[in-house]
C-alpha cells in the first residue's frame, strides 16, 4: 500500500532558506489552455505543485442527461476538441453496447480511418506546440510549430471534405457514421499521409540531431511504471514508461483486429521517451489508414440511417463503460441507460484528466523551465480535463 | 489471471460481495465482460487493496457515482490489470441521505483527483482523503450539480 497522496514536497538544502510561491497561469502560453499551477519554489527549483483546473468546465455530464443519444455525439466532440473524433467514438460505442446495435463493417473501417487521421492531426499539434514551448533552441522557436500546423491543416482539409467541418465533426452516430467518403477522397487521403510520413521523418531528424532539444527532453519528468499505473495515466505516457498496453490491441474494437500495427514502447519514462512513442505512433497510424483504405468493404455506413423520431433513439436499460485509445490515452464513456431516449447518467473518463494528475508527482525537483517541457510532454487538452 | 480465477478469488475472500459479468466489450468475439463487484460499504477499502495486490489490478481507471434518488447513491470505481486485461468495476450503494464513503486514495494515488471530482459533483465525503476540496467548480459553489435534485437550470447566486 502506498502512503498518503498529495503533492510531493522535496526538501532541498537551499542556502537562501526562503520559499517563494509563484502563480503560473491560468493564462500561460505553455498551458495550451487554461490551467493554473501554484508552484512553490526554492531558488529556481520547484519543490511543490498545486494544480488548479476547472476553468473550462461546461457541465458535459449534466448536459448529456438532457440530450438524446442522437443529439449528444456532436457535443461529445467538444470534450477533447483537438481529437474530436475519438470523443464521439467512445460515446457512440457505449450506446451501441447497451442497445446491442450492430455497426456495418464499412462504418467500422471509416471510424478507424478517421480516428487514426485524428491521431496524426493531434500528434502534429502536440509536436508543434511542445517544440514551441521549449523555445529558441529549436531553430527559432516557431519553426517546427509552423511546419506542424501546415501538416495538420492538410488533415483538417480531409475532414472538411468528408464532414464539412474542420474541428468539431459530429461524424459518428449511434449505429454507424453520418457520411460516406466522397469521390476522390481516398486518393487525396493517400497523398496527404504519404507527405506527412515523409515530413515527420524530417522533423525527427531535425530534433534528434539538436543537442539542446535532447538536453531539455532526456531525463526530465521521469514517470516510473508503478506511478503510471497507480495514477491511471494512459496512452503515450503509459507506453513511454514501459507498459505495453494499447486498447486497440488489448480490447480490439471497431475491427482493429483486422490491421497489423506495432505498439511502440519506450522504457525510460522521460519526456524524450514520450516523444519517441508519439513519433513512432505517427507511422503506425498512417499505416493503419493505408490498410483500411486498401481493404475498405462496400456496404451501408449505418445500421440506423434516417432516424425520424425521438422514440427511435431509445436504447434499453443497462450500463456500459466503453473505451477507445485516443491520441492522449484511454478515452472512456460510462453510460447508464434507463430505457428512455436520454442517458440517466454519463461519465467521461478524460485521458487528459488522469494524465494531468501525475504532474504533482513528477514536477517537484525540476527547474521552472522544465515545468513547461514536462507539461508539454503530457499533452493535456483542457476541454477534456475540465469537461 | 483469467476472469474465472478472479471470480473464484473474490468469492473466497469476499463472501458478502455479489459478482456479475458486465456487458462484454468485444461482443462480436463473444468474450466475457469486466466483472462488476457489488460490495457492502465497509468492504470498499479492503476490496481495493485486495484488487491491487491479489488480482493485480494496479491501473486506476476512474471513480464516479450515480444518483438513484431515494434509493441512494452508487459509488463505483474501475480497476484494470494491464498484463492480463482483467477489469473489475467495484460498486457500493450508499443509502439515501448518506454521503460518507471510505477513500481509495491511500491505495491508489489516482483516486485523489477522481474523489475530489466526485465530492465536487455529488457531495460525497471520502474518509481518509488527504485533500478533499472542490476541483472543477469554484470553491464557493453551492450545491452538488450531478445530484438529480439539482435542476439543470439552477441559477448561481446571487441570481437565485
Amino acid at each position: 500500500m502506498t502512503s498518503a497522496t498529495g503533492p510531493t514536497v522535496v526538501e532541498l538544502d537551499y542556502a537562501g532558506g526562503e520559499r517563494l510561491t509563484m502563480n503560473m497561469g491560468p493564462q500561460h502560453p505553455s498551458a495550451h489552455g487554461v490551467f493554473r499551477a501554484i508552484l512553490t519554489l526554492e531558488g529556481e527549483t520547484v519543490v511543490g505543485v498545486d494544480a488548479v483546473i476547472g476553468y473550462l468546465h461546461r457541465c458535459h455530464e449534466k448536459l448529456a442527461e438532457t440530450l438524446t443519444y442522437a443529439q449528444y455525439p456532436s457535443i461529445a466532440s467538444k470534450t477533447d476538441y483537438v481529437a474530436a473524433m475519438t470523443s464521439e467514438f467512445a460515446y457512440v460505442m457505449a450506446a451501441e453496447a447497451i442497445g446491442k446495435i450492430e455497426v456495418p463493417k464499412r462504418a467500422q473501417y471509416l471510424r478507424v480511418i478517421t480516428a487514426e487521421l485524428q491521431r496524426v492531426a493531434s500528434h502534429l499539434l502536440w509536436l508543434g506546440t511542445w517544440c514551441m514551448d521549449m523555445g529558441g533552441a529549436l531553430g527559432g522557436g516557431a519553426t517546427i510549430f509552423l511546419y506542424c500546423i501546415r501538416e495538420r491543416e492538410m488533415v483538417l482539409d480531409l475532414f472538411e471534405k468528408l464532414v464539412g467541418a474542420r474541428l468539431l465533426y459530429g461524424f459518428f452516430q449511434v449505429g454507424g457514421v453520418r457520411y460516406d467518403i466522397p469521390e476522390g477522397w481516398a486518393q487525396s487521403c493517400r497523398d496527404t499521409i504519404d507527405q506527412i510520413e515523409q515530413r515527420v521523418g524530417e522533423y525527427e531528424q531535425q530534433l534528434e540531431e539538436n543537442p539542446f532539444f535532447l538536453a531539455r527532453a532526456q531525463n526530465v519528468g521521469v514517470i516510473s511504471r508503478e506511478l503510471a499505473e497507480d495514477v491511471g495515466i494512459s496512452g503515450p505516457l503509459l507506453r513511454g514508461s514501459g507498459v505495453n498496453y494499447d486498447l486497440r490491441r488489448a480490447q480490439p474494437y471497431s475491427s482493429y483486429e483486422d490491421f497489423t500495427f506495432a505498439i511502440p514502447v519506450e522504457t525510460a519514462g522521460d519526456c524524450f521517451a514520450r516523444y519517441r512513442v508519439r513519433m513512432a505512433e505517427f507511422r503506425q497510424a498512417i499505416s493503419i489508414v493505408r490498410q483500411a483504405l486498401d481493404r475498405l468493404p462496400n456496404g451501408p455506413i449505418s445500421s440506423r440511417p434516417g432516424l425520424k423520431s425521438v422514440a427511435q433513439t431509445r436504447i434499453p436499460k443497462g450500463e456500459h463503460y466503453a473505451r477507445v485509445e485516443g491520441p492522449r490515452g484511454e478515452v472512456g464513456c460510462y453510460l447508464v441507460a434507463d430505457g428512455s431516449a436520454k442517458p440517466y447518467r454519463m461519465k467521461w473518463r478524460g485521458a487528459s484528466f488522469s494524465n494531468l494528475a501525475v504532474l504533482p508527482f513528477i514536477i517537484p525537483g525540476h527547474k521552472v523551465a522544465d515545468v513547461v517541457a514536462i507539461m508539454g510532454s503530457v499533452d493535456p487538452v483542457f476541454g477534456e480535463v475540465d469537461r | 489471471m483469467s476472469y474465472e480465477q478472479a471470480r473464484t478469488l473474490i468469492g473466497e475472500r469476499f463472501t458478502s460481495a455479489q459478482v456479475d459479468p458486465g456487458t462484454p466489450e468485444r461482443r462480436s468475439l463473444g468474450e466475457g465482460g469486466p466483472l462488476v463487484v457489488t460490495l457492502p460499504a465497509d468492504q470498499w477499502l479492503p476490496f481495493a487493496t485486495f484488487a491491487k495486490e491479489t488480482l493485480g489490478c494496479r491501473f486506476f481507471s476512474f471513480l464516479t457515482a450515480v444518483d438513484w434518488k431515494d434509493q441512494g447513491i452508487d459509488v463505483l470505481a474501475r480497476l484494470d490489470n494491464l498484463d492480463t486485461t482483467v477489469s473489475v468495476t467495484m460498486k457500493t450503494r450508499l443509502a439515501a441521505g448518506v454521503s460518507q464513503c471510505d477513500s481509495l486514495a491511500p491505495v491508489y494515488r489516482g483516486a485523489n483527483w477522481m474523489e475530489r471530482e466526485c465530492y465536487d459533483m455529488f457531495g460525497i465525503r471520502f474518509d481518509g482523503h488527504p485533500d478533499l476540496r472542490r476541483i472543477l467548480l469554484a470553491d464557493d459553489w453551492q450545491g452538488y450539480p450531478l445530484l438529480k435534485s439539482y435542476a439543470v437550470d439552477t441559477p448561481y447566486p446571487p441570481y437565485r
